[in-house]
């Protein structure tokens, strides 16, 4: 059986690694072979882009060779996919080449669209990509005081992000000892602060106790560049001095041009993580339509009850579990302090008030994701 | 050619339903009437109270077995 996965990122690779153990004997004996396609030779950890906006980690912080990170038995390839062709079960690279597959997993990812709002791109700083994030460190390098504005749009990768942000640049401006020159402002698309009501419930008082200001149900119409103005679909406008945005996210480019799903997202059974109506393209991550969190602890979850299926069905010849819906996100809550949510589709978060101890967890975690990707813990 | 599109955000905690709404908003064209399928009862006023806001239509909401069916009209 030959296993296909395209993309190299947490989910690609947590799921390759994940097989790779479970079908060790198949490996050795030629029965099943599994091979990688990714854009890349590096891995990136992109929760700690979070941390690099702000200057609390390092650019090489973040890499990993890709190769280093997979099980030796996995065949691994820098050839992006450009064409899907399902109904043959093959797919065509940038490199030219074809491979073929008895199953294929999907799992590439999202992007950020920041232009898809008139004035976002050109006038708002984001973290999603590491130019981008190193951008927003030096104009708050630069920054002297004024008004901080926090605009998020949906769908977005990390559903914590917008919170986390608020709260670090809190304590970035506190540190350089600005806070009482600037002004945070916080806006959300949903009527409270976030869209889990127990993150909320906590949120909106911390931000009151730190003297962050919030708007809700604002939802980006546009950016007034010149006028540094920022406008809601909801009819109201706020100004800045610094524009902080969390943008919309799509899926890649290539799930949208081989017509697999709207947005680059597709289509995805929300227990056995196929494709809809097709019983050999599986989905993870950020590449799903999921109504879930579009975060690394999604594709890893989905990854291991994955990884377990389609082992079963090279040795049984049926898939053994559902995928429950379980994420769990960690919680940056400013002051070295954070806490964490952890949900599925039939249990909601409970999270609890902050400490100083998951902070650390986190911090650490920052590290230990290096071992999660392997497929050590 | 309008269309009808179902959200079904059953067992969404987050993003959530309402923001599994405004991301199809994006997608759907004037006229396209959309589908909540939520097991969140909140859902059955914060869904209404958003629409009204954005000056989209409210069709009507109706629950069935903990399943409440919000229809809503991008009306610009």
């Amino acid at each position: 059986m030959k296993v296909l996965i395209v993309g190299g990122g947490m989910g690609g690779t947590i799921l390759g690694n994940n097989l790779a153990r479970r079908l060790g004997p198949e490996l050795r004996a030629g029965k099943v072979s599994i091979t990688m396609l990714s854009a890349s030779d590096r891995h990136m950890y992109q929760p700690g882009l979070l941390y690099l906006a702000v200057g609390r980690m390092m650019p090489d912080e973040l890499y990993r060779d890709q190769r280093s990170l997979l099980d030796p038995s996995i065949e691994f390839h820098v050839d992006p996919v450009e064409e899907f062709q399902l109904d043959q079960k093959q797919v065509r690279t940038a490199g030219g080449r074809t491979f073929s597959y008895d199953i294929i997993v999907i799992a590439t990812g999202s992007r950020p669209v920041a232009h898809e709002i008139p004035g976002l791109a050109e006038n708002a700083l984001q973290f999603y990509t590491e130019a981008d994030a190193l951008k927003m460190f030096k104009a708050l390098q630069g920054f002297k005081g004024g008004n901080v504005v926090i605009a998020v749009d949906v769908p977005h990768k990390c559903p914590m992000a917008p919170l986390e942000i608020t709260f670090m640049l809190h304590d970035y401006f506190n540190d350089r000892g600005l806070r009482d020159k600037v002004k945070l402002h916080y806006t959300y698309p949903i009527g409270r602060v976030h869209t889990l009501e127990n993150v909320a419930k906590w949120a909106a008082p911390e931000m009151d106790r730190l003297g962050i200001t919030y708007e809700t149900f604002f939802n980006m119409k546009e950016v007034d560049g010149a006028g540094r103005i920022i406008r809601s679909e909801e009819g109201t406008e706020a100004a800045y001095d610094l524009l902080i945005t969390i943008p919309s996210h799509r899926g890649m480019e290539v799930i949208e041009k081989n017509g697999l799903g709207e947005n680059g997202w597709i289509p995805t059974h929300r227990h056995r993580l196929n494709m809809e109506g097709r019983d050999d393209v599986f989905v993870l991550g950020d590449t799903t339509n999921l109504p879930i969190s579009k975060a690394g602890s999604t594709a890893h979850f989905e990854a291991e009850a994955l990884g377990e299926n389609i082992a079963a069905m090279v040795k049984i010849g049926a898939a053994v579990r559902d995928y429950d819906g379980k994420v769990f996100c960690f919680i940056e809550a400013g002051g070295e302090r954070a806490t964490y949510a952890m949900f599925d589709y039939r249990n909601p978060p409970d999270p609890k008030p902050p400490t100083r101890t998951v902070h650390w967890f986190k911090v650490a975690y920052n590290k230990l994701y290096w071992s999660t990707a392997r497929g050590l813990l | 050619m309008p269309k009808m599109r179902i959200v079904d955000a059953r067992g969404s905690y987050c993003p959530g339903p309402l923001m599994e709404l405004i991301a199809n908003m994006k997608m759907a064209q004037v006229g396209d009437e959309l589908e909540v399928l939520s097991t969140d009862r909140g859902s059955a006023t914060d869904i209404p109270e958003w629409i009204r806001k954005v000056r989209h239509e409210h069709l009507g909401t109706e629950e069935k077995e903990g399943v409440w069916h919000i229809l809503v009209r991008k009306t610009r």
